[in-house]
Formats: C-alpha cells, structure tokens, sequence
C-alpha cells in the first residue's frame, strides 16, 4: 500500500505493508538509513526518531500508523535548533566509539534538551536509559548532553 | 582487537606475524595507482593532490577503536602535513598492498608504531629529492615546514601538491635509513584529534556494513538450528514463499561442521540452514517466520550450563586430567601455612553483541564475487568464501565497511560465508542481515569456566602457596578456542610454591576470542583470589598486590616476560588517584576494591568504589585507572574512550551478562535477558596514564580484565561478601 510520509519535512512515498516497522520503511524503502537496527523489540534504541517532538523507537511503530505525523531522523537535526547543538557537542567531545548507537543517542538527547534544557544527572539519566551503547560511552553522553546545555562538564 | 591471550592460538599470530613481518610496501596500490589526474600518489599509503590535500590510506578495519584515525597520524606526522588537509580512505582487503589486516590482539599500535611512521618519512623524503632536483640542490639543502618543501640556502618553497607527480621519478629510499622525527617535536601524535568519520556518524552518513545498498540488491535471512551445527531434517517452505515481496526461500546443505572453529580460524564454513530472500528485509523476516522447519537431532543436544557446573564440580573433587605447572611443594607449604583459603570460582559464556548485528552485502557476477563487510578479519574471510564457494581468491574483493562494534566477533566471517553463498544462489546482490536473536544465539562465545583454588600466606603474611585446578572446556590436551590458560598466569612465577591442573568437558558450543580473550575471565578469578588471601593476612589489599610483586623490575623471559616494575608503578598511582589510603572513611555499605592486571601489553591497576543497598543492588560509584602502556599516547581523545569503555565493558559483565545453554540451545535472546550496561549504572572513570620509556602499545582491550575484580573486591570491601561467581545477582548479596 502506498503511504505519504512526512520525513525531515518532506513528503516521501512509500510502498509498503502497513505492518512494516517504520524503521524498515525508512531504511529500505526510503534509504534514508541514519536510523538504526539494534533488537527489534525496544530495547536498544538504535532506532530512535521524533515523531512530532517525542523520541519513538521506529522498531516499533507500524508505518500504516504514522499518518500525517511530523517524523524527524537524525538525517534531519543539522536544521534542528538543538539538533544541530547536541551535533556539535558530540563532534566537539567525539564521543563516539564505533558510532553506530550514536544516532538514536543523538534524538534522544535531542529531545531530552527541548524539553529541559539544562538537564541535570538524573534527567539524563532518566531520558537516556532506553539507549544502549555497546562500546560504552556513557561518561561522554553524559558530558556531552551538559556541553550542549551550556553546563560545565569534566570528561 | 581481540585474540587468544593465552593458549596456542595467541603464540601463533604473534609468531606469524613477526616472521612474517609488517609488509611495508612501497610500491603503488592499484587504487593508488588509479588516482585523479594531477594527483601523486607516493606509496599504498599516501596520494598528494595539487591543492596540498593529502590522502592517506587507513589500512585496518575500524570497529570502534579509532584506528581510521590513529594509524593515518603516524604517517601524517612523519610526512609532515597539517591534519586539517589530511583526508582519511578506507582501505579494501588487499594484503599484496598492505600486509595484514586486521583487528585484534590490541596489536595496531605496537605493530605499525615504527612502520607507519616510516611510510611517512619516506613519502616526505620522496618530495624532498622532488624539489631539489627541480632546485638542482642536494636534498641536505631542503627541509620541510607542514605540507611544504623549504630550501635553507634560498629560502625558496614548493608545495608538497606542485612536487608529488615528480615523485612518480624517484626511487624510495630504504626505510632503514630513514630518521624519524625526534618526539618533541610532534605536531600531531600525542595530540587529540576527534575521530575522522566523526561528523559523518552524528549526521547519520551510511558508513556501517548495514547501510551497503546496491542496485537491485534484494535482502535475506537466515535461520540455523538452534542446537549449534544442526542440520535441516525437513523444511516446508511453501508459508514463507506465499509472504508478498518473498522472492526465494532455500535449504542450505552446509556442513555441520563448520560451526566449530578449527585450525585456528574461526568459524570454519558454512552452517546449514534455511534462507529467505526478499525485496525488503521485513519481508524476509515474515517469510522466515512462516517456515517451518524440522531441525535434525545432534549430539550436543543434552549440553546445558547447569550440567557443566555440575560435572566441574564432580571433576574437581577428583584427580586432575593433567598438570600443566608445578613449582616448589604446594601440599607442604599449605600445611606450613598460617592461614589457608579455599574457594570456587565460575563465569559464565558471554555473547559479544556488537550493535550493529552481523550482516554482509554480496554481489556474485561472471564467477566473480563482490563483498561489502562489516569484518575485523578481511582475508579469512575471502579464502573461506572462495573455499566454500569454489572460486578463487583472485575473483573475490572485500570492502571493509566500518563495523558497528567488533570485540572479537567479527573476527569470525560466518555470516560473510552465508552471503555469498545466498547471493550466487539467488543471483542477484543480497544483502543478508541476521536479527539480534540470530547474533545472541549464534555467536563464537566467551567461554565459561571454573576454578578451585586452595590458597596459604605464611607467617610473614606472604602468599607462600597457590594451587588452582581449572575446569575448562576441550577435548584431551586441547582447549576450546580461548578457553585456556597461560601457565605464566599472575600470579605463578610470583609465588614460590604454585601448581596449576587442568580438566577440560567437551563443548558443543563455539567459543571465540572475545576483547581481552582469557583475560576477562582470568583477571577475575585471580585477582579475587589473592584479594581474599590479602584479607586472610590481615593486609591492606593494594600493599599486598605491591608486596607479591616484589622487587625484580621483570620476571621471566620474553615473550612470557612481566613486567612486575611497571605494575608496581600503576598501583602506586592509582593507590593515590583514588585516595585509597583514606577509604576507612567510607560510609557504611561502600568500599573500594583494587585489582591489576598485564594483558595485550599493557598494565593496569584500577580502584572501584561501590555502594551496596540492604537489598544487594549494587551502584559502582566510580572507577579509577592507572595505565602503563609505554612512552607515547598516539591520540589521548580515543585513548581516553577506550579505557573507560572498556572499563564500564567489565562492569556490565560483572553485573549483567550471561548466556545459558540449556538442550543445547542459547536461552537468551534479545537485550531484555540478556542486560548490557546502560547510562544510569555508568559510574565515572578517571584515567591516567604512567607514561614509562618503552614502546606504546595497544589501548583496544587491556583496561577491562581488572575493572571487573576491582567491583567486586569493592563489594567485599563494603559487605563483607565475596563474590565468587558471575554475574552479581541480588541474592547473592542481601544483607
Ligand atoms: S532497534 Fe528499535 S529499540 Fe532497538
Ligand atoms: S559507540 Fe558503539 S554502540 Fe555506542
């Protein structure tokens, strides 16, 4: 079935089983591969987007379900107010290892900072729970989300 | 980053690769040969466009250690360019260009240390002649400032862009005669440079094996028994080849096998199983869970964890299968001694789990094959697609795409196998993408094991007497794969009475090299044991480790050699970092631990401190790291990264992880039972490095074999319980 998404402000097409995970639609229908594949089950958080300003885990979210509902990947935070902040701050701190969780940590910080902007341990730790990093650089997440905050951090 | 560091494996690749050598190669990669026009390439390594950018090839697969970056600055110091013209490309498989490729052992650094440095001192020599033959001086008369050639007499300049075609003339000189830079005056080594794909990782570039798209490409899965190396019985594939956008579903002969690693490699061919291609992954993956498939009975099929921990426990109780040390009189001193501990030890298999789960793209045309994969171990893998396949290795490529976490398994090319195979049979390029299930359950895990020590200080409170009878997985003499142990392993040579014997249970379930192979589990069995005969002397834990050290800067011979000196060096710091002398003060339910460890070429000695609640939950509060590994740090942001990941890597096996078998089977299949580390459990790590004057070496795996001792000699410290098995569970520890 085709459905319209709204993508990073677009209006993109996708002929897909409405079951199919958005995940999957935008990954292999619309390559649009930023979001990542880590469990499949919301466990991981590889795969986090917006959907109007919340963090999703795409894994999960059937794409017959999204309608007209504004997506965000991490494809689109370079034109995101704080999108484009949490980028810099963790170019600025490399927080990442092999990289591959970065995105999902990336939308949810995002989304953590637009709501609080000057989150404090227990925020961060309560917004970013869902996301794992396999490498393990938690210690620069944390410095990174308070970097982008304007707070002080030590590394 | 990982291979045996212990057991026949490990002496293997060193040996092989020290006889063989690095293949410092001057000569010009195809690649490099191809080049744009105007651009000069000056080696396999490095290509000069007019502009002064300068390309330099980045030889080994990246799998979260930084090496894309850290290995280009050695040639770019020496080559004397500013890092911000420098442009980093990934290398393909090519050993005739660029020797062995691979990551593991936390071999990069000391490896390339010396040669890198020198491809780039003799590029830089190469534009030198350049310009003096167009000066008509000698090449003494040149020197260079960052990117350009300067002649001293005249003060005349050339850029290194306007020289590198010339260089095409100019015979290398011999690398052996080259002078490296003297280290003071580094512009780049030693300095932080963020990763070089950093920009394109927070913007969510394709960069990893999963974002390989090529047209026309169609995706697969790929079901295998759940008992490992079973083969297909019967397969109804009719349920799966009726889901929309499935294009083919097919059985797999395999060999069974080739599950287990054999002669050094691991894995060792294709596995039987039932493929579902599609024209989209969630297609297949419908499709795969429509099959319906009857896997064959295998004999490994009643192997369980629980009867493992058992049959240790029965062979422990008996005579060793055999001695593999024995010095001075253990029986004796133990009578002689003034306090005796006794104590069993186990842990268990750990799946590794990168994030990024296995996956390969394949492209099979004209008995020609194509591969894009995420692989710590290029060349392998490409011999064991030809074995499989049939064709020859001259008709296969492999791109190393950057890999979504390594930590051993990629090192293993079983879903590379699976790829080719799925592509030639359905004759289109695929794109074979396994599911978190398919990666806990089929890993090349970390072996479990089990350790019964008896242990005796004597009066003098020294550790006068150490036996250990290890119960490990194998067959006769031989170990499972990593399964082993040096019988150099702190602390024998250290205690004057010491006997180490060894049962081995045959294992149905591969195992593998996972980051810090043997020494994950080794450095907890050990260093809790000597924490509690510490204890049992009534000394402070960290005054012992110093005291059983002793005084001799090296013990033994290379390349079993250790370094007691160094060690000794790190405690002492990290004793003062973590304010060790003053942990009496801790409140009630906290402690610190202590617990060191050399493997991968580096020393370590880290401190926890740990909270633990009446309940048991345990809070690692923070960690400190005292690391030696040699004169020079190469990039200390990535080096940085690496110990503390590494370290919060042995605090979530400490807490979390374990697989279970149990008919055969993995029981744990997702990231909700089987836990890894998140945010809120991450303590802070403070690092410092103990720069000492010998050559620098890796920073990939040594940081995390004592992280996992120093918690729980912590939480001994703050309860008084000792924790003997792993992981942590609540139980263990309620007050
Ligand atoms: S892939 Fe969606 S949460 Fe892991
Ligand atoms: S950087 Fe590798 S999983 Fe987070």
């Amino acid at each position: 079935m085709a459905y319209t998404l709204n993508v990073n402000g677009q209006a993109l097409n996708a002929d897909v089983d409405g079951d199919t995970p958005l995940l999957w639609t935008l990954r292999d229908t619309l390559g649009i591969v930023g979001p990542k594949f880590g469990c499949g089950v919301a466990a991981c958080g590889a795969c986090t987007v917006h959907i109007d300003g919340q963090p999703m885990r795409s894994c999960q979210i059937p794409t017959a379900s999204v309608g007209a509902a504004k997506i965000a990947t991490i494809e689109g935070m370079a034109t995101h107010p704080v999108g484009k902040k949490v980028q810099a701050a963790w170019m600025e701190l490399d927080v990442a290892q092999c990289g591959y969780c970065q995105p999902g940590q990336i939308m949810s910080a995002t989304a953590l900072l637009a709501k609080t902007p000057k989150p404090n341990d227990a925020q961060i730790e309560a917004a970013m729970s869902g996301n794992i990093c396999r490498c393990a650089t938690y210690v620069r997440i944390r410095a990174a989300i308070k970097h982008a905050s304007g707070q002080k951090v030590e590394v | 980053m990982t291979f045996q560091a212990t057991g026949a494996n490990r002496r293997e690749i060193l040996t092989s690769v020290t006889a063989a050598g690095l293949t410092l190669n001057f000569a010009l990669a195809p690649k490099a040969g191809a080049a744009a026009a105007g651009v000069g390439a000056l080696n396999a390594y490095v290509r000069v466009a007019p502009d002064g950018i300068v390309t330099i090839v980045a030889k080994n697969p990246e799998i979260c250690q930084g090496i894309k970056t850290s290995l280009p600055m050695m040639i770019a110091e020496e080559l004397d360019v500013d890092w911000k013209n420098v442009r980093i490309e990934q290398a393909d498989n090519d050993p005739k260009a660029y020797g062995r490729q691979f990551a593991g052992g936390s071999m990069a650094t000391p490896l390339h240390w010396d040669e890198l440095r020198k491809v780039g001192a003799v590029a830089r020599l190469m534009l030198i002649q350049a310009a003096a033959q167009a000066w008509n001086c000698g090449p003494g008369d040149c020197t260079t400032t960052p990117g350009t050639v300067v002649n001293t007499r005249s003060g005349k300049k050339r850029t290194y862009g306007s020289l590198a075609l010339a260089c095409a003339n100019i015979p290398a000189p011999d690398p052996k005669t080259v002078v490296l830079k003297d280290p003071m005056d580094y512009r780049i080594i030693g300095k932080s440079m963020p990763q070089y794909d950093t920009a394109r990782i927070v913007t969510g570039q394709p960069l990893f094996g999963i974002d390989v798209r090529r047209p026309g490409m169609l995706y697969a899965t790929y079901v295998k028994g759940p008992v490992f190396g079973a083969k297909v019985g019967s397969a109804d594939l009719d349920a799966a080849l009726a889901v929309k956008g499935v294009k083919k579903a097919f059985v797999v002969q395999g060999d069974s096998a080739a599950v287990m690693p054999t002669g050094g490699n691991i894995g060792s061919g294709l596995v039987p199983g039932v493929a579902v291609v599609a024209d989209t992954w969630w297609a297949a993956r419908k499709g795969r869970n429509k099959l319906k498939v009857q896997w064959a009975e295998h004999p490994t099929s009643t192997q369980s964890s629980a009867g493992f921990a058992a049959r240790a426990k029965e062979l422990a109780a008996g005579p060793p299968q055999r001695n593999a040390r024995n010095d001075g009189d253990v029986e004796a001193a133990l009578k002689g001694a003034a306090k005796t501990v006794e104590a069993a030890y186990a842990y268990p298999f750990l799946a590794h789990s990168p994030l990024e789960p296995q996956n390969c793209t394949a492209e099979y045309k004209d008995g020609k094959l194509e591969i894009w994969a995420p692989t710590q171990f290029p060349e392998p893998g490409r011999q064991l697609c030809a074995k499989t396949l049939g064709i020859k290795p001259e008709d296969i490529t492999v791109h190393m795409t950057r890999c979504g976490g390594g930590f051993g398994r990629r090192l293993g090319n079983d879903y590379m196998v699976e790829a080719a195979w799925i592509a030639r049979e359905t004759g289109a390029p695929v794109k074979l993408l396994w599911s978190r299930e398919d990666d806990i359950q089929h890993g090349f895990f970390r072996p479990g094991g089990f350790h019964f020590f008896r242990g005796g200080v004597d009066a003098a409170g020294n550790l006068s007497a150490w036996h250990d009878h290890f119960v490990s997985y194998g067959e006769g003499a031989g170990f499972a794969s990593s399964a082993g142990m040096a019988t150099t392993e702190f602390p024998s040579r250290f205690v004057p009475n010491y006997r180490q014997d060894v049962s081995v249970m045959p294992l149905g379930m591969p195992t593998g090299p996972m980051r810090a192979p043997g020494s994950n589990a080794l450095a907890f069995v050990h260093q809790s044991f000597i924490d509690e005969l510490a204890h049992a002397a009534g000394a402070d834990p960290l005054a012992f480790q110093i005291r059983l050290l002793g005084d001799k800067p090296v013990v033994g011979e290379a390349p079993g050699a250790y370094a007691a000196g160094r060690m000794v060096g790190v405690l002492k710091a990290v004793g003062e970092m973590s304010g060790w002398a003053s942990r009496g003060k801790l409140p009630k339910g906290e402690g610190m631990g202590v617990a060191c460890y050399y493997s991968h070429m580096g020393y370590f000695a880290e401190v926890a401190h740990v909270a633990v609640s009446p309940v048991g939950e345990v809070k690692v509060k923070k960690v400190w790291v005292a690391a030696d590994v040699g004169r020079q740090i190469v990039n200390p942001m990535g080096a940085i990264n690496q110990v503390q990941g590494s370290v919060l890597e042995g605090v979530s096996h400490a807490l979390h992880q374990q697989i279970t078998l149990a008919n055969g089977r993995v029981e744990q299949s997702n990231f909700t039972d089987y836990p890894l580390l998140r945010i809120h459990e991450a303590p802070a790590v403070e690092v410092k490095f103990v720069i000492t004057d010998y050559p620098p070496t890796g920073l990939g795996e040594p940081a995390l074999p004592p992280a996992i001792p120093a918690v729980t000699n912590a939480i001994f410290a703050a309860t008084g319980k000792r924790v003997r098995t792993l992981p942590i569970t609540k139980d263990m520890l309620k007050a």
